[in-house]
């Protein structure tokens, strides 16, 4: 069924429509000008704040928003509908109080010590995708770079055979971006994620080892082992957050600085500036954009919410909020103050952060190190991911010098 | 000054011990603790505040 385009985004908001795919940033501009909460009949009702005070005040507040589902689709579950695919994931679809509980067995394994640890394994992975590339100066930095480095972290994490790659991307794909598939189809998609994640499971119960998946199926909630849904969600959420995330804005960074040669040239000659510009980048194109479900029918800044209806959490509208950040729409890496919220606020914060953070920091080091000048080869050929992940999915990329 | 970190508005984004891990350091979560006890000297100022101006949950307060 096509769907209708967007004509208005305060009163028809729709985060699919090309519009919004094509450059976001103009459109949360213009509603922050004159209707910075927009609302939409599509999807069953959703309400999309674009400043940071009200995105923040939702983040923070689990007694009228629940996280029981944080991605918009054409399904409107209440409370006793079977959850949708994505519905049970442990615990970035938990609320209080058994989300502490959920996210207190996770956080260490991914706290900065452990990730760290991660580093050597990062360097070998980005130097080896880049060696395979050749001697050619034409690349494609998504197809043969970004998206491979978060699949082989998180696999290598989870104990999942390196060469499964391309199979979890077509899984998060489907969770992500098919958003606008029927429900049924939704559900159908969901079958062949849930029959190799069961085998990881069952294989992982015969034959413990060393890694996140063990670790699961050895963890005890009040001397209880985790249910097996509950095991099975959180490998679910691992796989789906931690790939087309990272993988976005890695892509997004190397985008930027493919498109800003001076940007680029200040790094290449003082490498110290990279930290302070991965955060300016996670600011500026946040990949992620969350969502809630409203508990109760309750007034929010003026807005009727109903039950059920639905809340795009946009990070990536909070971070360009000129009332928040001194030149919100403009890209300074060397930023000082940034409060940004790529990684959500509140006690959802990204699990992965660490995680993210260090990929993205070996990812364009060791991009940017081999070839210090490089340019976007064909504008055309970048496409950009639709849906609540945005990211780079093609960039065709010409590289000018090699080191 | 001192540094004031409100342990209930950490979410361990960690920004704080990544840009000033002479003042700050991770628990074994990623939470943050502070390291250093009592007033602050010059230098310490100077990164307690970049530390406190990149808190997304404005968790850490530096003052009296």
């Amino acid at each position: 069924m096509e769907k209708q385009p967007v004509l208005d985004f305060a009163t028809d908001f729709d985060h699919t429509d090309p519009t919004w795919v094509a450059d976001p940033y103009a459109v949360m501009e213009d509603l922050r000008d004159r209707c910075p909460i927009a609302h939409s009949e599509r999807y069953g009702g959703m309400w999309v704040p674009v400043l940071q005070k009200d995105v923040a005040a939702i983040a923070n507040d689990t007694e009228h928003f629940t996280s029981r589902n944080i991605i918009v689709n054409n399904g409107r579950p209440g409370e006793d509908a079977p959850p949708a695919p994505i519905g049970v994931a442990p615990p970035i679809s938990s609320d209080p109080p058994f989300h502490a509980i959920a996210r207190h067995l996770l956080l260490s394994a991914f706290a900065p010590k452990p990730i760290n640890a991660l580093e050597g394994y990062s360097v070998e992975l980005c130097s080896s995708l880049l060696d395979a590339m050749g001697d050619r100066n034409e690349i494609d930095a998504a197809t043969e770079y970004t998206q491979h480095i978060p699949v082989a972290l998180i696999a290598k994490m989870l104990g999942l055979p390196p060469e499964d790659g391309d199979l979890f991307r077509e899984f998060v794909h489907i969770i992500i971006e098919g958003v606008d598939l029927p429900v049924e189809e939704r559900i159908a998609a969901f079958a062949p994620i849930e029959q190799y994640l069961s085998a990881v499971i069952d294989d992982h119960r015969l034959n413990p080892r060393e890694d996140l998946t063990s670790y699961l199926l050895n963890a005890e909630i009040a001397g209880q082992p985790l249910l097996p849904e509950h095991v099975f969600g959180t490998m679910v959420l691992l796989v789906v957050a931690g790939i087309d995330t990272t993988w976005s804005a890695i892509g997004s960074s190397l985008w930027h600085l493919a498109n800003n040669p001076e940007d680029l040239a200040r790094i290449v000659a003082d490498p110290e500036l990279l930290p302070a510009a991965i955060e300016e980048f996670l600011r500026a194109y946040a990949p992620v954009t969350m969502a809630r479900l409203v508990k109760e029918d309750f007034e929010f800044e003026g807005c009727p919410m109903k039950a059920d209806d639905w809340v795009l959490l946009s990070f990536p509208a909070a971070n360009r909020d000129p009332e928040f950040f001194d030149r919100a729409n403009e890209v300074v890496i060397d930023r000082e103050i940034n409060r940004h919220s790529a990684f959500g606020l509140g006690i959802h914060r990204c699990l992965g952060s660490n995680l993210a953070r260090l990929e993205m920091n070996v990812a364009i080091a060791s991009f940017i190190e081999r070839f210090p000048k490089f340019e976007i080869a064909d504008s055309a050929g970048v496409t950009f991911s639709q849906g609540q992940v945005r990211g780079p999915r093609t960039l065709p990329i010409r590289i000018l010098e090699r080191a | 000054m001192k540094i004031h970190l409100d342990a209930d508005k950490c979410q361990g984004h960690g920004r704080c011990y990544t840009l000033a891990p002479e003042l700050f350091e991770s628990d074994d979560l990623g939470n943050a603790v502070v390291r250093v006890e009592g007033e602050l000297n010059g230098d310490q100022l100077k990164a307690a505040n970049l530390a406190a101006g990149n808190c997304p949950e404005f968790a850490i307060v530096i003052g009296v």
